[in-house]
């Protein structure tokens, strides 16, 4: 059982919470990876609406797919398809969804605290499939997932979080879930992108990524958000690229054992470089893989415990 | 649990080891050979179970079963009320289309665990024949389900927890009865 009843942030997870979702998710491969047949009747009658008020395609397939691996029953809604565009609040929308004897909500918002708002008006399990630059706690499971599935452990591994911190609610997320796992935290940033607290979480904080790649066991590279930049807060894609993009020549210059991750999606040939991101190092789609384990033993650890 | 006393031992390590070469001849007899027969433990005391009868069949057939671990968790009808976290996953390298699986439990009591094993199994292929092996059937079956081979029957009451302990998961083969406090939980 997990110590939370619902997944709003990381920071609320203790250790033991985190190591049973990793053990959770992983005893969930065999079954997703099997000839057979792929899923589970663990949470057969059980319904979930994944609340999307945001586009996003690969963490809502994932969700969907995690949940059909469970035998559990499952809507999706947009807010381009929702009432809320209708002007109806997102409370009347949630009340409206709850009255059909919803088990649990997976939403993702443009706006920090949605999710945490939701669990207000509703007696459903609530999971935050990401909010605004505040975390995606999801993501952070899959990332820990990934990188013990490497490593055999979390604890004393050097992690460098490299780019758009100040817009990522990844990097909200991956670090204390870290820290709480006893890694050491490196977040990597131009000025512009930094966190504004300098003691932020226990996190070592830079400007320079070459003062620090030969150190890294693993380096995570995240997305510069395009979409998210209010004015100019980099000069240009190149100068960018140059000094914070994950290049053959810095890729040369990690440990050997080291490896390398990106949320998703990428912008190749920005912050990390093409070739660099389909290397051997590189576990990008392990990370896709390890989305579906983590998220279906969330959902399992959360809703198994409800009466 | 956590009150229970020792009521009586009802097999030792000698009794265990006779009913399961019994079970072994068994086995035998009803398949007409080895051949084809593959072993699925239930996690956990079953795998143990099921390791001994493998070795009692390769002594008498000269074939070794192939044997494999099942864990129900993600198909009990019971999760919302007790979930566990799961650390031994299901481990069956073999295809299970077309052999004669033996299924082995220790303790055969309201069928449940049974039912789930068996849905675990057809998610993973199709057994020509399913069979059941268990060390003690100690009755009160909820659902239409028996055993094939039974180490021992021992009846038993609700308030009875029926303990088998076999190395080298424990320290010594047994089969006891504790008398417990609460409600005896179907395992």
């Amino acid at each position: 059982m997990l110590s939370v009843r619902h997944l709003i942030d990381t920071n609320s997870l203790t250790a033991d919470d985190i190591t049973q979702i990793l053990d959770t998710a992983k005893s969930f491969d065999p079954i997703v990876n099997r000839k057979g047949i792929k899923k589970v009747p663990a949470l057969r009658g059980r319904t979930i609406v994944n609340l999307f008020l945001e586009p996003s395609t690969r963490t809502l397939k994932s969700f969907e797919l995690a949940e059909k691996r469970l035998s559990a029953d499952s809507i999706s809604m947009g807010g381009a398809t929702s009432s809320v565009v209708k002007g109806e609040s997102l409370a009347d929308t949630i009340q409206t969804i709850d009255a059909m004897q919803v088990d649990m909500f997976v939403v993702r918002a443009r706006l920090a605290g949605t999710p945490q708002k939701i669990t207000e008006n509703t007696d459903a399990i609530v999971i935050n499939g990401g909010d605004g630059k505040h975390q995606h706690p999801t993501q952070a499971m899959l990332d820990l997932y990934t990188i013990r599935e490497h490593f055999g452990h979390l604890d004393g591994l050097k992690v460098a979080i490299v780019g758009d911190l100040a817009h990522s609610r990844v990097c909200g997320s991956l670090a204390p879930a870290l820290k709480t796992m006893g890694a050491d935290v490196t977040l990597v940033a131009p000025p512009t992108f930094q966190v504004g607290d300098p003691s932020w979480y226990g996190c070592e904080q830079t400007n320079h990524l070459d003062d620090v790649i030969e150190d890294m066991d693993v380096v995570y590279m995240l997305r510069v958000q395009l979409e998210r930049m209010e004015g100019a807060a980099i000069p240009s894609r190149r100068e960018y690229n140059r000094l914070y993009g994950l290049s053959l020549e810095r890729e040369a210059r990690m440990k050997p054992n080291a490896i390398i991750c990106h949320p998703g999606p990428m912008n190749r040939g920005m912050e990390i470089d093409a070739e660099v991101a389909d290397c051997p190092r590189s576990r990008i789609l392990n990370q896709v893989n390890a989305g579906v384990l983590t998220r279906m033993a969330e959902m399992y650890l959360l809703l198994g415990g409800e009466e | 649990m956590e009150q229970a006393t020792l009521k009586a031992q009802i097999m030792d390590a000698a009794a265990m080891e006779r009913a399961m070469t019994r079970i072994a001849h068994e086995i035998i007899e009803r398949n007409e050979g080895a051949q084809g027969v593959v072993l699925v433990g239930v996690l956990r005391r079953g795998v143990p179970i099921a390791e001994r009868l493998a070795a009692k069949i390769t002594e008498i057939e000269g074939v070794r079963p192939p044997i494999g671990k099942l864990d129900i968790s993600f198909y009990r009808d019971d999760y919302a009320r007790q979930i566990m976290p799961v650390l031994h996953a299901t481990d069956i390298m073999f295809p299970i289309d077309g052999a004669d699986v033996v299924l082995v439990d220790d303790v055969l009591y309201t069928g449940r665990t049974v039912r789930a094993a068996l849905d675990a199994l057809m998610d993973l292929g199709r057994p020509k024949t399913v069979q059941l092996a268990v060390m003690v059937d100690r009755g009160h079956r909820e659902l239409p389900i028996r055993a094939d081979y039974v180490g021992k029957n021992v009846p038993s009451s609700h308030t009875e927890d029926v303990r088998v302990s076999v190395t080298p998961l424990d320290e010594r083969d047994a089969v006891e009865i504790w008398e417990s406090k609460q409600e005896g939980s179907a395992q």
